[in-house]
């Protein structure tokens, strides 16, 4: 099963955020990944081809339920993409990172050094 | 009623590309480890040893493996920093600067060593020395990286204490098999399994 649903909240366009004060820039961030278990689960995945949701759930330290509802937001925004397979009688759940997925997390990653930077400037 | 605790934009920042970092490495199946950068260390040793076994004298032989050691550190560094940016990732604030300071400890103490037997001419026992210490300093490294990382650095460290009370007139093999070999196996182990 790959996401399904188109972005469902507003990304930031870091490069028009890089003029304007710190303040400004941090209302731009993008809600989707500036949450700790999206963050984490993002992360996870710019580094690991594919990770099982209770590989994540142990990574994160959360719930199921937790874990599930922040990747099905993921996966809503095309940000990770969601295999359901059996292995043997075995239910698993398989995430990997989209292109657009990476590309956000780089974004992000940018944004917080970009905030770092003018923070000490100011 | 506790007043609510205020958070800098800075901190926040700062905080979030750490979380970022520490996931990544918990995350584990990527090593900032080069694999082919290993590869080519190691071809560039066996070359080394191939050279300085014709060589007519001791401080050729070890003018020789010095210029090796200075041309595998550029390589590592080189490669490593390639496998950063091939990963997309901030894989080098993380994982990749923990294992190059990890490293450093044991290498000075290679280098005073170095010096030390040069003074004394015990260039016989140089091999066991530097096989020793540098499998020293990948399993420091390596105790933040993937398994296999380690175990480089112990098979290293084996070659070392082989060497040490190995006949003098294999040095140089030693030199071929350590630095030479086990960078070539590991190397593509490392690159075949984690990511280049």
């Amino acid at each position: 099963m790959v996401a399904r649903h188109s972005k469902a909240e507003v990304h930031p366009k870091p490069q028009a955020a890089r003029v304007r004060p710190a303040q400004s820039r941090a209302a731009d961030l993008d809600r989707l990944i500036h949450e700790p278990v999206r963050l984490g689960i993002v992360s996870a995945l710019a580094v690991n081809d594919t990770m099982t949701f209770n590989e994540l759930k142990e990574l994160l330290k959360t719930t199921d339920g937790n874990l599930s509802v922040h990747a099905r937001k993921l996966e809503e925004g095309q940000y990770v993409a969601c295999e359901k397979y059996f292995e043997g009688r075995v239910p698993k759940t398989e995430y990997r990172l989209t292109a657009a997925g990476r590309k956000a997390l780089e974004t992000y990653l940018d944004h917080m050094e970009a905030l770092i930077r003018a923070t000490r400037e100011s | 009623m506790e007043p609510a605790k205020v958070v800098s934009i800075h901190q926040r920042a700062v905080e979030n590309l750490k979380y970022i970092r520490e996931t990544m490495e918990r995350a584990g199946s990527f090593t900032a480890v080069p694999g082919w950068g290993g590869v080519l260390m190691g071809v560039s040793a066996l070359l080394t040893s191939l050279i300085s076994s014709r060589l007519p004298s001791k401080d050729l032989w070890f003018l020789a493996w010095l210029g090796e050691a200075f041309l595998a550190l550029a390589i590592g560094g080189w490669a490593m920093v390639q496998k950063g940016k091939a990963a997309k990732a901030p894989i080098l604030y993380g994982p990749g600067r923990k294992f190059a300071l990890s490293l450093c400890p044991a290498m000075i103490a290679g280098a005073v060593l170095t010096l030390v037997l040069y003074r004394y001419g015990l260039f016989a026992m140089m091999p066991g020395v530097w096989l020793l210490l540098y499998g020293v300093a990948v399993v420091t490294g390596g105790a933040f990286s993937v398994k296999v990382v380690p175990i480089m650095g112990v098979s290293f460290m084996a070659m070392g204490t082989a060497a040490l009370f190995g006949p003098p007139a294999w040095a140089n093999w030693f030199m071929a098999a350590g630095f030479g070999l086990l960078h070539i196996a590991f190397g593509i182990v490392i690159a075949r399994r984690y990511g280049g």
